[in-house]
């Protein structure tokens, strides 16, 4: 029973982390109705600009200022070059457009900073210690902690600031908030410079525990599923999403894998998130489209 | 509208004005060419930058120092196939045909996707295709696939070296009996390859094995770790590839399994594979075909004749002398001992595929060649034959002290009797199934 | 003046419906099939037929498959690899293991085991829409790679996991020159290129259009939904499962679960795109496209600039390059190249004048 409640664990502590990539999108999708391929390569292209700035010895804390300036300016780069000139056109051209910048911001990483691996050490021990009988890393604890500031700071964000409420217009009808005077465009450039930063963030944690290289990228196929349980614009969701999605693919793999053969992780979380789909289509907390013809 | 119509007709210009350019050969030269279907970019751009780096810069030491082998020279060019097999097939036919008349000696893919992919077509084209360390372990019989080279290790050979090494580290293969290994193993056809070796080998020496997959890339392998812990197995074979090694490291670490019981197969064990699992990695074993290092008379006259006179393909000069950059260096070693091998038979002059191919067959490493050529140490000893394409069969033993590999064995052999049977079945199916008939090696000279 | 409809009256139901109505457009068809029937097979060489021609027909083939749902029927699917795939798997054990089974004929069952992998993941599409069906299709890729990795059946047992094409002999001549497979590719995207003409321009391509448009407007004017995007499901991942067999069979020669994976179904989705959503010969402009940049890119850095650029930053160069060409597309002609060949038509309409 120890060993459920260890793989249990286990796998909540990983869902947090996919959960961090999940509030990007989730961000991105609020504000401007696009759903955000590229979150996964903004996470490459930040973590691998942090640790290579930390190789060329620049101290940890200017690396991280100087990283999120450059997140910035791409967040400026994409709302100006992208975003701006695709207003009004169907969501599922704006998805395409970020398959798109995917790629260059993959391309431009690789180029950049070349494509080698980096090992990242922030310092926190991934030594596992014993709690009644179950194994616990630090290094999971510091995650879980970080990923929980940073909800809280984004609550407040997004429900005490003006730029906050702005957004939550926004979000609720783009029409209606653009005439009564909210500014747009600054507030796509905020939101996804905000989402740059989580990207960072996640970047940081997930480069330090698999190292800093292109396959970070990959993680964003596993936020897809944790949007769909939680719903594309709730932020709680995509919490309560990750975890789902963490502690049932790790119970899955561990307890029925061997039945059918193992390495089931990649698929289960799509077809549970279908399940949940088929139940409710709209996700946990995601808003219900009502349709007029 | 305008605008673009103007510019795909450029770009049609453009089109094909690097075609014609491309189609256009100069004169023939006294040259050999090695057609190089590398990959610097991508997920496993590590092992492409370090294997490529290391065969560049023997080829470009032995043009330097002895002006090629009996006066022709060397000349290669790179095409990126980003380990992407299609990419991989263009560039194969793109590069086949040589190099300014200098006719293509054999090519080097590194890749076991574009091996596959380009097999059959090297027959056809009598170009051999030198996988080494790798490829298809039936391929090693050389009477029905003439022209593919597993050389010194096929992945067969690969897991009973390892098990013959855990038997000597336990007291002998009948100490086997009622141990626990576990294998750990990529989501791929590559992680798959050997899991009938493995159960047999279970079975014959009493061992019990659990298989247990990580799927592709393998950026996640928690439950699989925590299985291990609940299995307590004495040994984990870990058979990884890119992102899986370090990641599986740290998870061990994480999950308090030792790493000093962990074994790493031939694609698990190089500084990219270790180093960024950082302190996770200290004490973690791997096998390997010849150490890193650059305390061979061979790599300080690279060093001298290429990398200080600032020719050096590496990017990053502090890989010299790793695990992938020696690998390339060995392969390089190995194409132009063929060629020399077969220049003494067909005259001193560029060779066609099928002579290289002779070449390549009657490699005779001993020791006191390998000391000739300064890699004495590096370089198992080597003895390929028509039958046989694989040729050494053996590797050493490596740790991890947390910043270099030192190693720890001597050469363990792998059972190849055992496994002959077995490759030589499925050669047999392959040929029916083709329609090919075997050569018969007992008339090849 | 060059392409001209006045004087042309059709007289007959028949004659109005036909698929090319102009003059202009059957000889031109006529043209283009002859040169690549016949002209094509002398002028081209061992590395055009192996490296450009085949992958081109056979992604073109594929695009054509995503399109039909995507473009035609509006289903946005990121599991199209995976259908290629049930398909190349399909069709070689229906070859390996049905003794007789005529070549061609195990690629039509392969098409049609893919087709009903395709309606199986379209289930969900009856329910979920939009992004939320992008799950399902990616739930297509990921578990159709497990399977295929993970029961060695499908693979015949091969240690390895690949599979290798059998021999390529149809009516006892022998298409495994690269001639003769160009030839083989060829003939089946052509036939398959009129099928999907058809099929776009019949009730059904209409019902899939007004479905794309709008579903709940078709819905009310009583096309079954529900039918009409599981049939979409269901052709598209038969032209997907021939393209794979293709890819397979008469361009690899071998193939690997692993050769469809994620990065081929967003190569495919590239290719409608650049060419264009809703055309059917966009998917072989984007296609052409798709095949020839890289290898123009790389030969022009190689010939040109001698080789100035690192291969690899050149890679990453191309994959820069591809990004900004999909966002430039999406900005500027969201209807791909296609268009620009409307344009020209438009143009050639009233040459030498200008409008």
């Amino acid at each position: 029973m120890s060993f459920f409640f260890e793989v249990l664990l286990g796998g909540l502590l990983a869902g947090v982390m996919y959960s961090l990539i999940a509030i990007g999108f989730v961000l991105i999708y609020k504000a401007s109705g696009v759903f955000n391929f590229a979150q996964g390569s903004m996470v490459l292209f930040a973590a691998l600009t942090f640790v290579s700035l930390l190789e060329r010895s620049v101290p940890f804390w200017g690396a991280f200022v100087f990283t999120l300036l450059i997140m910035l300016v791409l967040a400026w780069a994409i709302e100006r070059f992208v975003l701006r000139q695709l207003v009004n056109r169907p969501p599922i051209t704006l998805f395409m457009a970020t398959l798109g910048l995917s790629y260059i911001i993959e391309g431009l990483a690789q180029a950049v900073w070349g494509a080698q691996v980096h090992g990242l050490d922030l310092g926190v021990s991934d030594e596992p210690f014993e709690l009644g009988g179950m194994l616990l890393s630090q290094f999971d604890l510091f995650a879980a902690a970080v990923a929980g500031t940073l909800v809280v700071l984004l609550s407040l964000l997004f429900n005490k600031t003006r730029t906050g409420i702005a957004l939550r217009a926004v979000a609720d009808d783009q029409l209606a908030a653009l005439a009564v005077g909210i500014r747009l465009h600054r507030l796509w450039l905020i939101v996804w410079a905000v989402a740059g930063v989580v990207g960072l963030v996640a970047g940081l944690l997930w480069g330090a525990r698999l190292g800093v290289q292109f396959s970070l990228s990959l993680i964003v196929l596993k936020a897809l599923p944790v949007l769909i349980i939680g719903g594309f614009t709730s932020i709680g969701g995509a919490i309560v999403g990750g975890l789902i999605i963490g502690a049932s693919e790790k119970l899955a793999e561990v307890f029925i894998g061997p039945i059918i053969g193992g390495g089931i992780e990649n698929w289960f979380p799509y077809v549970l998130a279908m399940l949940f789909l088929l139940v409710r289509p709209a996700g946990l907390f995601g808003e219900r489209a009502i349709e007029r013809v | 509208m305008h605008a673009i119509l103007k510019k795909s007709t450029q770009l049609l210009a453009v089109a094909s004005l690097g075609v014609m350019l491309f189609s256009a050969n100069a004169s023939a030269a006294n040259e050999q060419y090695f057609p190089l279907q590398s990959y610097r970019i991508g997920p496993y751009a590590a092992g492409g930058t370090g294997f490529f780096g290391g065969f560049i810069d023997y080829l470009q030491y032995v043009n330097a120092k002895e002006g090629g082998v009996n006066g022709v020279k060397f000349t290669w060019s790179e095409c990126e196939t980003e380990y992407v097999v299609e990419k991989g097939v263009e560039c194969y036919e793109r590069l086949k045909k040589g190099l300014n008349g200098a006719p293509a000696a054999a090519t080097n893919p590194l890749s076991v996707g574009i091996a596959y992919a380009t097999l059959e077509r090297s027959t056809a084209d009598k170009l051999p295709l030198i996988t080494i360390n790798h490829g298809r372990t039936d391929s090693t019989d050389g009477s029905v696939f003439p022209y593919a080279f597993p050389l010194q290790l096929n992945p067969y050979s690969e897991v009973s070296a390892i098990i013959n090494y855990i038997a000597e580290k336990s007291g002998g293969l009948d100490k086997l009996k009622g141990k626990k290994i576990v294998t750990l193993y990529h989501g791929s056809p590559y992680g798959k390859e050997t899991s009938p070796i493995l159960e047999l080998l279970a079975k014959k020496y009493g061992f019990e094995l659990t298989l247990l997959e990580v799927p592709h890339p393998g950026n996640e392998q928690q439950s699989q770790w925590l299985n291990i812990r609940r299995a307590k197995p004495d040994w984990v074979i870990l058979r990884g590839w890119g992102v899986m090694n370090p990641v599986a490291l740290k998870t061990a670490q994480k999950t308090g399994f030792p790493t000093d019981r962990i074994i790493g197969n031939i694609w698990s064990n190089s500084e990219e594979d270790a180093a960024p699992a950082g302190a996770a990695a200290k004490g973690f074993i791997s096998i390997t075909t010849h150490p890193s290092g650059t305390n061979f008379p061979v790599l300080q006259d690279i060093d001298k004749f290429v990398v200080k006179a600032g020719k050096g393909n590496l990017q990053d000069a502090k890989r010299f002398g790793t695990v992938y950059y020696n690998l390339g260096v060995v392969n390089g070693i190995l194409n132009v001992e063929a060629v020399r091998v077969a220049q003494a038979k067909f005259g001193k002059r560029p060779l066609t595929g099928e002579e290289v191919r002779w070449g390549f067959e009657n490699i005779r490493l001993d020791d006191k060649r390998l000391k000739e050529l300064g890699a004495l140490g590096l370089v198992q000893p080597l003895k390929l034959s028509c039958a046989d394409h694989e040729g050494g069969g053996a590797v050493r033993f490596q740790q991890w002290d947390g910043s270099k590999w030192n190693v720890i064995s001597d050469w363990v052999q792998a059972d190849r009797k055992l496994l002959r049977p077995i490759i030589e079945e499925s050669a047999r199916q392959y040929a029916k199934e083709k329609g090919i008939t075997p050569r018969d090696c007992g008339k090849e000279g | 003046m060059l392409y001209r409809e006045s004087g042309q009256f059709v007289t007959s139901y028949r004659a109005d419906q036909r698929v090319f109505r102009l003059w202009q457009e059957r000889w031109g068809l006529a043209l283009l099939l002859a040169v690549a029937f016949v002209m094509v097979p002398f002028i081209a060489n061992d590395y055009w037929f192996s490296a450009i021609l085949i992958p081109f027909l056979v992604l073109s083939l594929a695009g054509l498959g995503l399109n039909l749902l995507t473009g035609y029927a509006g289903q946005l699917s990121l599991g199209s690899a995976a259908f290629m795939a049930v398909g190349a798997f399909a069709a070689y054990n229906f070859h390996l293991r049905i003794e007789g089974m005529p070549f061609l004929l195990s690629f039509v069952f392969g098409g049609l085991a893919a087709a009903g992998v395709g309606v199986i993941f379209g289930l969900p599409s009856l329910r979920i829409k939009g992004f939320y069906l992008l799950v399902s299709t990616l739930a297509a890729q990921f578990f159709v790679q497990w399977v295929l990795t993970n029961f060695s059946w499908f693979s015949n047992n091969s240690s390895s996991g690949v599979i290798t094409a059998p021999q390529l002999i149809i009516a006892g001549h022998d298409f495994s020159t690269p001639l003769g497979r160009y030839l083989l590719t060829l003939g089946i995207v052509a036939a398959l290129t009129v099928l999907a003409l058809s099929i776009v321009r019949s009730a059904l391509g209409r019902n899939w259009m007004a479905v794309r448009d709008m579903d709940t407007a078709a819905a009310v004017i009583g096309i079954s939904i529900a039918r009409t995007k599981l049939v979409a499901f269901a052709v598209s991942s038969f032209f997907l499962g021939i393209a794979g067999s293709l890819w397979a069979f008469t361009y690899l020669g071998t193939v690997e679960p692993h050769g469809f994976d994620l990065t081929r179904s967003f190569q495919i989705l590239f290719i409608i795109i650049i060419g264009g959503l809703g055309s059917v010969l966009g998917n072989f402009l984007g296609a052409a496209f798709i095949v020839l940049l890289p290898i123009l890119l790389s030969n022009i850095s190689n010939n040109l600039l001698a080789g100035a650029i690192d291969p690899g930053q050149l890679e990453n160069i191309q994959k820069i390059i591809f990004g900004a060409l999909i966002i430039f597309f999406l900005i500027k002609e969201p209807d791909g190249l296609a268009r620009i060949w409307q344009s020209l038509k438009r143009r050639a309409r009233v040459w030498p004048l200008r409008f």
